[in-house]
């Protein structure tokens, strides 16, 4: 049978988000998303011996662009970076025990915010 | 917590007289209105008892006025394509507002893939139609103007009666699509020269499944449903009478208690509104005086619908928005664009409705649940 609404985990990731505010001087940010579009994600991460040893978002969206946004934090966080690159959309929605069929493009925000930041850490890392 | 429902021009509760009165429609007089025997004749009586209260309840000239249908969206596609296409000699045009339902707007869109030309009126910024632009649009070859009584999803009540003038002097029919107003405000279709009229039985209290279309005397239409003839031919298909029955007694006793009712809502409307308003960047939506006794809608900055919606559901009230992540379209509300938001406005919308469950202690219960609504998610927001 069909369930309708947003799972049990998402309505607790977007009432109790991980991970919520922002990281000053953090080696790496991503940013992906407009208004125009209703959803807005940035992702700040400190890196330490490449590996994520903290993360932080900021989301502006519907239930599940913040709920995927802390999920992806909790998922990355701690993580070395060649793994947390590695996060897909699919593994975020699976985490949250399923999202709406019309919602996946939200986990997929979360998921590329998280990718940005990694690739903005490595473009700096590079020109150190 | 106790719960404070405002959508209720998404769905409403039934009125539990209609219930009482209707019931045995379900388990006694469950006849077919077709049968002719003594259970269907009892079916039958119900639906021309029915037809008549709706009749009463927006002053038409007779019951025949009034035809049956499963619902609103039904009677919307009815009064578009049943017109256009059985007054096509009149010419190929159709005309509607920019803030109508999608149930007139995509009928007409329809249309104009088949060969009609199809127009929409703008709006200004508090949602009433522009009367210039609509004297200049509609002409001879327009066979059906349609617009709404007052809006679902602004509350601004339209200038139905020069709208009326102006579409008999320059075009033909006049459909008003009054769900949203019925059961609101009075409406009579002869003072205001309205040609079809929409409503709903859910809008009044009534159970789901019924809705009704006004069609005024010698205003030819043809059916969009066709079958074993029912109502007169225009809508074919056995009547829901529970539903039919049940919007008749609606329509009773909103004729009845509308006018009470109205005067009860309004300064909760207007205290809602102001307390609302005191949240930081919050705007009203739609007219504020031209507006529908129990509707409130308001925007705020730099969040976004869905969010306020799920958020104040925590607080257990219930309200709608017209953003674009609560929709299958993933579009942000037509109306909210119409009235000249961003996109970015539109999505921060949050639209309350009340009802008889409505009290004044409810507008600081909602007014608090708003500010920590709005409070927690511009924290979590990188536009703010």
């Amino acid at each position: 049978m069909a369930t309708v609404g947003y799972s049990k985990k998402v309505m607790e990731h977007f009432m109790n988000p991980r991970n919520v505010g922002v990281i000053e001087n953090p080696d790496g940010y991503g940013k992906v998303g407009n208004p125009v579009c209703g959803d807005v994600m940035e992702i700040f991460i400190k890196v330490k011996d490449d590996i994520i040893t903290d993360i932080k978002f900021r989301t502006f969206g519907c239930g599940s662009a913040i709920a995927t946004s802390s999920m992806v934090t909790e998922l990355a966080k701690g993580k070395h970076i060649d793994e947390a690159v590695k996060i897909t959309r699919g593994d975020v929605a699976n985490e949250l025990e399923g999202l709406p069929p019309q919602k996946m493009h939200c986990s997929n925000l979360a998921a590329d915010a998280l990718h940005e930041a990694i690739k903005d850490y490595k473009s700096k890392q590079q020109k150190k | 917590m106790k719960q404070i429902y405002l959508d209720h021009a998404s769905s409403m509760p039934v009125d539990p007289r209609v219930i009482e009165f209707a019931t045995p429609y379900l388990h006694d007089s469950y006849g077919n209105p077709s049968s002719l025997h003594s259970v269907g004749l009892g079916a039958k009586q119900a639906i021309e008892d029915a037809r008549s209260k709706v009749a009463t309840l927006i002053h038409a000239e007779n019951e025949n006025t009034i035809i049956f249908t499963g619902g609103a969206t039904e009677a919307n596609n009815l009064a578009v394509r049943g017109t256009a296409l059985r007054n096509i000699t009149l010419g190929k045009a159709v005309v509607a507002s920019a803030i109508e339902h999608m149930s007139v707007l995509n009928p007409m869109k329809d249309l104009q893939k088949n060969g009609f030309s199809f127009t929409t009126i703008p709006v200004d910024s508090t949602g009433v139609v522009d009367l210039k632009k609509l004297e200049s649009t509609v002409s001879k070859s327009t066979s059906v103007t349609s617009m709404m009584y007052a809006n679902n999803e602004i509350g601004t009540i339209e200038p139905i009666r020069d709208i009326s003038t102006i579409v008999h002097e320059k075009g033909n029919f006049l459909h008003v699509d009054a769900t949203a107003a019925v059961g609101r405000i009075p409406i009579d279709v002869q003072k205001n020269g309205i040609d079809l009229l929409t409503l709903s039985s859910n809008d009044l209290y009534g159970p789901q499944g019924a809705g009704a279309l006004y069609v005024k005397p010698g205003v030819k239409i043809q059916t969009v449903l066709f079958g074993g003839g029912q109502e007169r031919g225009y809508r074919s298909g056995t009547e829901n009478v529970f539903a039919i029955a049940g919007m008749g007694e609606a329509a009773r006793i909103a004729k009845e208690e509308m006018h009470a009712e109205s005067n009860r809502l309004i300064p909760i409307r207007d205290k809602l509104i102001s307390e609302l308003l005191t949240i930081d960047q919050s705007y009203l939506t739609g007219h504020r005086t031209l507006r529908l006794p129990h509707h409130v809608s308001v925007r705020f900055s730099h969040i976004e619908g869905e969010s306020i919606l799920l958020n104040m559901d925590m607080y257990n009230i219930q309200v709608s928005t017209g953003s674009a992540c609560s929709s299958k379209t993933l579009e942000p509300s037509h109306v909210l664009l119409a009235i000249g938001l961003k996109h970015e406005e539109a999505h921060g919308s949050m639209v309350c409705t009340m009802g008889r469950s409505t009290t004044i202690e409810d507008v600081p219960v909602v007014r608090k649940a708003a500010g920590e609504t709005v409070e927690r998610l511009r924290k979590l927001s990188p536009l703010s």
